[in-house]
């Protein structure tokens, strides 16, 4: 059967403030100690009134600008009432039809290869509920409530059904993350819940006499990571056309309502959840609490001037400035904006973006993983592996001695020792790694290793041609001249041989 | 007149309890109100512009600066079920 898939995602993002978006409350990640993160107004205590965090509105323009969006003129907050035991207010201070920005876009690789712009409908503001925990004993123990995250500021950011697979889902989602770090207004961090994903989810199906049957419409909730937004859409897309091929039902058909789904993780299935019994009737209406907000031109402008580069110019300039190959740029960029400022830096010292990349994406990033440091804690910093990989660079030191003095770097910075430039020199010099350019000294201990016994039958074998006889006596050399190059000393051998 | 039906959906969203007796006290009621507040119907708005908000006043914020919170026996002092640490509610079935 023939048949399109057509995702649309929403996504919130908690923004980096140190204060809740309507009160003056911290808004750090503590689930282990509930009920400690609360004022009066995020347990909604009567006679309270919100104010709005100027940084959490700058924050959100700033990212609405990073998704290519326009940002609202005027804009104003309304109430979304619902009951549930999260929402102690009994509404959602949110954005219904003036959001604060829309009609943005980002880009993705589509299965040819070629760019495909995702429109994104709108970004809007809005507050955090609070957190239920179930009993999951089945005993019917009560439901108990944490507040510590209610009134949290989430920028909802909701694409058009412009994705057409999980793979460019999954892409849309691996740049907005991008989007949102290097611009420093959401650090996206998944386990703690500061990314949400929703995705909608429905195929249209090409039927015999050439129609498009639309399958009804599917909402997966509280997807949090983004394997498990891939898996939710394939599981969809074959769940939707068993169903479809079994009872025919479409999307527009009388009776046929938008169906909300939870995510099993461990199976990788979606599960119906309970419908609600009518549509939601969500009653907004404006909050009469809070002003609207304006911006002029020239408060966006400020903002905007406020803006690193994007991710997508940074790749680009990756690629044209230090000619990296998409899979270490793909490495370094999706690390942290953090590595890639310390890649660059490494770069630009050593003079090469290639080597540089090696140790980055190899060397730095092993120890970093082994020994569990985010980059900002790893001791060798930029300067220090710059003038080291420069060294590699400039035929000082080789590849494998390199390696020797990076481990060397790396415990002395461990047990606290500040390093420089300086500390490089120190290693080489110490271990006597230095590269022996010396060619007169490197030939005599080459015509003393040949006229060792132990020797004889390796130099008749290279005389008679067998260049592999070549191996002991390299690494016999290379014992005696610490940091000779591997490849100039195999050669002077032959030569040495040949000529004798 | 609103029907009966209109009538169950409003206090089913404010989840209301109500019997058939109050229903049908209700539901004139409430219909008057709706009637009295039609009589708006009758000004000519095309050329007005659609007012989003009561209050003319824009632009009020506050900074990103953190006070103390309260502390938690008074977040949950009000609480009509807490085990000391959380607000406790009847079970919630997801599904």
């Amino acid at each position: 059967m023939d048949y399109k898939i057509v995702i649309g995602l929403e996504v919130h993002v908690q923004l980096l403030t140190q204060t809740k978006l309507f009160t003056a409350c911290t808004t750090e990640f503590n689930p282990d100690a509930p009920n400690t993160q609360t004022q009066p107004l995020c347990i909604a205590l009567p006679g309270t009134l919100p104010v709005l965090n100027r940084h959490a509105y700058e924050l959100a323009v700033k990212a609405a600008l990073g998704l290519n969006c326009s940002i609202a003129k005027f804009t104003k907050w309304d109430r979304k009432q619902y009951f549930y035991p999260d929402l102690p207010k009994g509404y959602q201070i949110s954005q219904y039809d003036m959001p604060m920005s829309f009609d943005g876009w980002l880009e993705v690789d589509d299965a040819d290869g070629h760019k495909k712009k995702i429109r994104i409908l709108r970004a809007h503001l809005e507050e955090d509920a609070g957190k239920n925990i179930h009993d999951e004993s089945g005993r019917g123990e009560d439901s108990k409530v944490d507040l510590n995250r209610a009134g949290t500021p989430l920028l909802e950011i909701v694409s058009e059904p412009d994705l057409s697979s999980a793979a460019e889902a999954r892409q849309y989602l691996d740049e907005l993350r991008l989007i949102m770090q290097y611009l420093e207004v959401s650090d996206c961090n998944m386990q703690e819940g500061s990314l949400r994903c929703d995705a909608n989810v429905n195929l249209h199906i090409v039927q015999e006499d050439g129609q498009i049957a639309p399958t009804p419409l599917v909402e997966v909730k509280n997807l949090n990571s983004f394997r498990n937004v891939e898996a939710a859409i394939d599981f969809e897309v074959e769940r939707q056309l068993e169903e479809f091929q079994l009872t025919g039902r479409k999307w527009g058909d009388p009776g046929v309502m938008k169906e909300t789904r939870g995510f099993d993780a461990n199976r990788g299935t979606t599960f119906a959840q309970r419908g609600k019994e009518d549509a939601a009737d969500y009653r907004y209406f404006p909050d009469p609490d809070l002003a609207p907000v304006t911006m002029t031109d020239e408060e966006i402008d400020a903002i905007r001037k406020t803006m690193c580069e994007l991710p997508a110019d940074r790749r680009e300039r990756m690629r044209t400035v230090y000619e990296l190959s998409d899979y270490d740029r793909e490495v370094i960029m999706n690390h942290s904006p953090q590595l890639s400022d310390y890649f660059e830096e490494t770069a630009k010292i050593s003079g090469d973006g290639k080597q540089a990349a090696n140790w980055v994406t190899q060397d730095v990033l092993r120890e970093l993983n082994d020994r569990d440091l985010a980059i900002d804690e790893f001791p060798v910093r930029p300067v220090v592996l710059g003038a080291m990989v420069k060294k590699i660079v400039d035929g000082d030191l080789t590849v494998k001695s390199g390696r020797e003095v990076f481990a060397a770097l790396l415990e002395t910075g461990l047990s606290g020792n500040s390093l420089s430039p300086a500390t490089v020199d120190q290693i080489i010099e110490e271990k006597g790694l230095a590269v022996v350019k010396d060619t007169g000294a490197i030939e005599a201990t080459i015509k003393e290793v040949l006229s060792r016994d132990q020797n004889a039958k390796s130099v008749e074998d290279l005389k008679g041609g067998k260049q592999q006889a070549a191996g002991p006596i390299i690494g016999q050399v290379m014992k005696e001249v610490k940091g000779a190059d591997a490849k100039m000393v195999r050669e002077m051998i032959l030569k040495i041989v040949q000529d004798s | 007149m609103l029907s009966e039906d209109d009538i169950h959906k409003v206090a089913e969203l404010a989840r209301l309890n109500l019997s058939e007796q109050q229903i049908s006290e209700l539901r004139p009621q409430l219909s008057k109100l709706i009637d009295y507040v039609a009589v708006l119907e009758e000004v000519d708005t095309d050329e007005v512009e659609p007012m989003v908000h009561a209050i003319e006043q824009t632009n009020v914020f506050r900074d990103d600066i953190r006070s103390p919170p309260l502390p938690r026996e008074g977040a949950l002092a009000n609480a009509p079920k807490t085990d000391g640490k959380y607000f406790l509610v009847p079970q919630i079935i997801e599904h």
